[in-house]
């Protein structure tokens, strides 16, 4: 029999990619739903794609050529993220190569490299959406961290897909640390992808904007790259969070075929179209925050992490 | 008396002896530029090269001893060169070649100290932190130490007509000493009532419990003054920007590290036999620091302090490091312990690429420009890219972001810290873990800090006019940029060659197995039993695989032209560069969220002001509520004793009788 691990991993990569911008388009339609509004196209995010491919780039006059790798760097990391995070099956070979740990350092590439380029074309705006991202990702990231660490303590492993297969595949507990992580990463997944209460996603109002802000120079084929960065990295989180907390029906290592996969991805796109209409609930009930309260929010959201670890401590012992 | 001297040891005495030489030529013509600029300093980089080779080279080869019969009447110096020593000679020697490399270029005419003298003081600075590192009694050690400190003194006030620098000198001075009287009163404990002060009679000597402890304790107040850790971190913000760059990037990136040495020599090889609340006190320091630093760090507007306190942080790092390592050890866990401890001498490798890279990049800066504060800078990607590309690259390393060196010294830590709930100790193995957390906030917090550093610093539009002229570093500074930013780079992407090193400091304690891997040559896989493996060479490759197949479709398919156009200004078109967040405005969400750590100064303008004035001063509240009462404590009692002091010989004759009789009474 051929060995079919590296093509796997490479379609599962293809599927995150193409899939992604569904996913947003998804959510958007249940936000419009919720908010009495006439939901959008779900095709529209491909379409806003496919529009901005086409269009001549303009760049700012100070732009260095950071600015103009930015883009190719943050998606090239998304990428990479979305061929670690096990969403239909758990075996993936690249795993090997970068962890859970290089998971979230790869995350925080993606940001600093668009924090840098946000702050390169030296206007007021860039600064003030670096500054704000950086702020929200520098209690998000630890926050991320420790609810990733409280799951390899569980799994006695870093890797993220074998994280998954223990917690799919053992037998049936329930781990009390993981109700409290589990609210520390949606606070997160919130956070890190410029969702309400921490940002919104569908305004350019000056005073509160934070993603918007990091991108505003941006324009054509690269802002293309931009948004669908943030669809895949979105896609990413919505899985990392899957693979913790939902972790049944996803193809593994005792199956790595493709008939197997094939049958987890109505799973997964079960779970997903769940986890956006759960989303979109969110997003509609929340306030968004005044940018001062946000870092309340994510400490809160890495205290629950901590206490989460500090659960799993005082049960395990 | 001496045995048959081994190759690597005369090797690296002869180098060490070669940087003196060095340094003594540079008075043959101490004027003359050009004989130090051309010559001497590019010499003292290679021979830290060939130390750094030696070292590298000698690492496998078992402890050689070496009794040189030199000094005092009846205390030679012992040497000794063992896998622990090899690792700090190889870090001394590869990270001063880089910056001598850059010194080479960068010291000008007229900087205070005469070029010839500078050139001593700094090879022999050199030379003192090699003997530190080979010294085998504690009389060589504090001699080696004591030279250390006095070089490094003389090389902080180069400028010493400018009175800030006295004091920020005299301050690193004060404190050097407080700490050198703490690792004097250390070996004092240590050597145990043999009144033998080699190392080996140390290392034989039985101590109680309880001297142990004090010996351990004095260790690392000693050693911790010079490491920088907090509270005895006051010197490094103050003596970091006084110092010309390079010199700030040898106390950050190689002298703290001789602390670092030090604080393991005594715990591991000396004492070993730690009590297990040793490693707590020196994790819960290195926390506390690691954080602290961190924070101030983020706070801070002049490019030079800021790279000081984020040394704090690193130095916090190390000693967290340290301490899980010394709680494993007493626990008697010696695989998570070796783990621990390479986590530990990796990261100070790694420290001293990084940390040497930013501030020889802030020298380069400085020279451009002449300015350090971050508020008068920015744009300089555009003038000056030899500095900036290598700095962004130690940027990135030193907020711990993969593929570069940073981020394997920190995932190793973590890997170490997730055996911490194992410990068989009940409290203690709740306790641990949560240090992670704090583990993982200083690491995020770098993130922000170096994109603070960066941004401001080299992004953006030029916040002065001024800049404009700015001009980039010369060949011999960006040959030493190129040098450090390089090591970044491998120890990122080969950390198993850089490890197999590393494991032999653990061997030499009896903690690892001889022999021992830590996964195939290009993954990283280091615990047994755990599926954790990282492979930095595969990483980079898909990373670039994808960024290249990206930019690659991206252009080929939507070929259109690229124009250039004013950035948008909101309506509002007088758009200028001041309307850019200053290094005060991207510190501001930190200060408010970490508040209770500063001590702070508002000045805020009335509405009426015409000319309104916005300030904020930051002050170190461990400054105020500690070394000022110190200090002002000190001042009452030297005022107390000026009292005795009359001036008159009648007076001082009655304390002569009066000491004499009283000794007499203790004679009866």
């Amino acid at each position: 029999m051929i060995d079919l691990t590296w093509p796997i991993q490479v379609l599962e990569v293809f599927i995150a990619l193409l899939a992604a911008p569904l996913f947003a388009g998804w959510i958007a339609q249940c936000r419009a739903v919720l908010q009495n509004r006439t939901p959008p196209s779900i095709w529209l995010p491909y379409r806003n794609i496919r529009k901005l491919l086409v269009k001549e780039a303009v760049l700012a006059e100070h732009a260095s050529p950071l600015f103009r790798m930015a883009p190719y760097i943050v998606f090239g990391t998304m990428i990479c993220a979305a061929a670690i995070v096990p969403s239909m099956g758990t075996n993936l070979p690249f795993s090997d190569a970068a962890d859970a740990i290089a998971l979230v350092g790869l995350l925080a590439t993606a940001r600093v490299f668009m924090a840098l380029a946000a702050m390169d074309v030296g206007t007021a705006f860039g600064t003030l959406g670096a500054r704000r991202e950086m702020m929200v990702g520098f209690l998000a990231e630890p926050a991320l961290l420790i609810v990733i660490f409280v799951a390899s303590l569980i799994s006695q492993s870093t890797s993220l897909p074998a994280i998954a297969e223990h917690l799919a595949t053992e037998s049936f507990a329930l781990y009390p640390s993981l109700a409290f992580t589990a609210v520390a990463f949606s606070l997160v997944l919130l956070a890190e992808n410029a969702r309400l209460p921490v940002d919104n996603p569908s305004t350019h109002l000056e005073l509160t904007m934070i993603h918007e802000a990091m991108l505003l120079e941006y324009s054509a084929r690269h802002l293309a790259l931009m948004e669908w960065s943030a669809a895949l990295k979105l896609f990413n989180y919505a899985c990392i969070g899957l693979a913790l907390f939902v972790p049944w029906g996803a193809a593994t290592t005792e199956t790595p075929t493709v008939a197997a996969l094939l049958g987890a991805i109505p799973i997964l796109g079960l779970k997903l179209v769940v986890c956006g209409a759960v989303l979109a609930v969110a997003e509609t009930a929340f306030a968004k925050l005044r940018v001062f309260r946000v870092p309340e929010l994510l400490a809160t959201a890495f205290l629950l992490a901590v206490l989460g670890l500090l659960v799993h401590l005082l049960l395990q012992g | 008396m001496s045995a048959p001297v081994s190759a690597p040891m005369l090797l690296l005495v002869s180098l060490l002896g070669l940087w003196v030489a060095i340094g003594f030529l540079g008075l043959l013509r101490p004027t003359s530029l050009r004989l130090v600029a051309h010559i001497l300093f590019p010499s003292g980089a290679a021979v830290g090269a060939a130390i750094a080779l030696t070292a590298a080279w000698s690492i496998t080869s078992p402890t050689e001893r070496w009794v040189l019969g030199i000094g005092l009447p009846d205390l030679p110096v012992h040497l000794q060169r063992d896998a622990l020593s090899s690792v700090f000679l190889f870090l001394l020697g590869a990270a001063s070649a880089g910056i001598s490399l850059f010194a080479a270029g960068y010291f000008r005419r007229g900087e205070g100290t005469l070029p010839g003298l500078l050139c001593l003081q700094y090879h022999l600075f050199l030379a003192s932190m090699g003997a530190v590192l080979l010294a085998a009694d504690a009389y060589s050690f504090m001699v080696s130490w004591e030279s250390m400190a006095l070089t490094s003194y003389f090389l902080v006030t180069t400028q010493h007509r400018i009175p800030e620098i006295r004091q920020a000198g005299f301050l690193y001075l004060l404190i050097a000493h407080l700490g050198a009287i703490g690792i004097l009163l250390s070996f004092g404990v240590m050597q145990g009532g043999s009144w033998q002060f080699t190392f080996d009679a140390m290392r034989t000597a039985e101590l109680s419990p309880g001297w142990a402890s004090a010996a351990f304790l004095l260790a690392l107040v000693g050693f911790g003054a010079k490491a920088g850790l907090v509270p005895m971190h006051v010197w490094l913000p103050e003596a970091h920007p006084a110092a010309p760059s390079p010199v700030s990037a040898l106390m950050s990136g190689v002298m703290i590290k001789t602390a670092v040495y030090g604080v393991l020599r005594v715990t591991f090889d000396l004492l070993d036999d730690p009590a297990w609340w040793w490693g707590l006190v020196a994790m819960a320091l290195g926390l506390f620091s690691a954080v602290y630093g961190v924070v101030f760090a983020a706070a801070q507007t002049d490019m030079k302090r800021l790279l000081a306190f984020s040394s704090i942080e690193n130095i916090g790092l190390l000693f967290t490091g340290f301490g899980l390592a010394l709680i494993f050890h007493a626990a008697g866990m010696s695989a998570p312990a070796s783990l621990a401890l390479i986590a530990v001498l990796y990261h100070a490798v790694n420290h001293s690429f990084m940390k040497g890279l930013l501030f020889v990049g802030t020298g380069a800066v400085l020279h451009a420009t002449g300015q350090r504060n971050l508020g008068r800078l920015g744009g300089l990607i555009h003038r000056m890219p030899w500095v900036a590309w290598p700095t962004l690259i130690g940027a990135l390393a030193i907020a711990g972001l993969p593929p570069l060196n940073g981020f394997v010294s920190e995932w190793l830590l973590l890997q170490a810290f997730l055996s911490a709930h194992e410990v068989p100790r009940l409290f203690l193995n709740m306790l641990l873990p949560l240090g992670t957390a704090v583990v993982a906030l200083a690491a995020a917090l770098a993130g922000y800090v170096m994109v603070k550093f960066f941004g401001v610093v080299f992004l953006g539009q030029p916040r002065e006019a001024t800049l404009a002229d700015a001009h980039d570093a010369g060949w011999r500074e960006r040959l030493g940029m190129i040098w450090l930013a390089a090591g970044c780079v491998l120890l990122g992407l080969f950390p198993n060659q850089a490890i197999s090193f590393f494991a032999l400091v653990p061997t030499q304690f009896g903690l690892l197995e001889p022999g021992a891997t830590f996964g195939r040559w290009w993954l990283l896989d280091p615990v047994a039993g755990r599926q954790a493996s990282y492979a930095p060479l595969v990483f980079l490759s898909i990373v670039l695989l994808c960024v290249v197949a990206t930019i690659l479709v991206v252009t080929r398919v939507y070929r259109r032209r690229v124009r250039r156009a004013a950035p948008w200004d909101c309506g509002f078109a007088r758009l200028d560069s001041r309307m850019q967040d200053t290094a005060e405005g991207f510190g501001q969400p930190i200060r408010h969220i970490f508040e209770p750590f500063f001590g702070m100064r508002r000045e805020l303008p009335s509405p009426s002001d015409t000319t309104p004035h916005y300030r904020v001063e930051i002050s170190d509240r461990i400054w105020t509520g500690l070394y000022v009462p110190a200090a002002t404590l000190v001042q009452r009692l030297a005022q107390a004793v000026v009292q005795l002091q009359q001036g008159r010989v009648s007076t001082y004759l009655i304390y002569s009788l009066v000491t004499l009789l009283v000794l007499l009474g203790f004679a009866l």
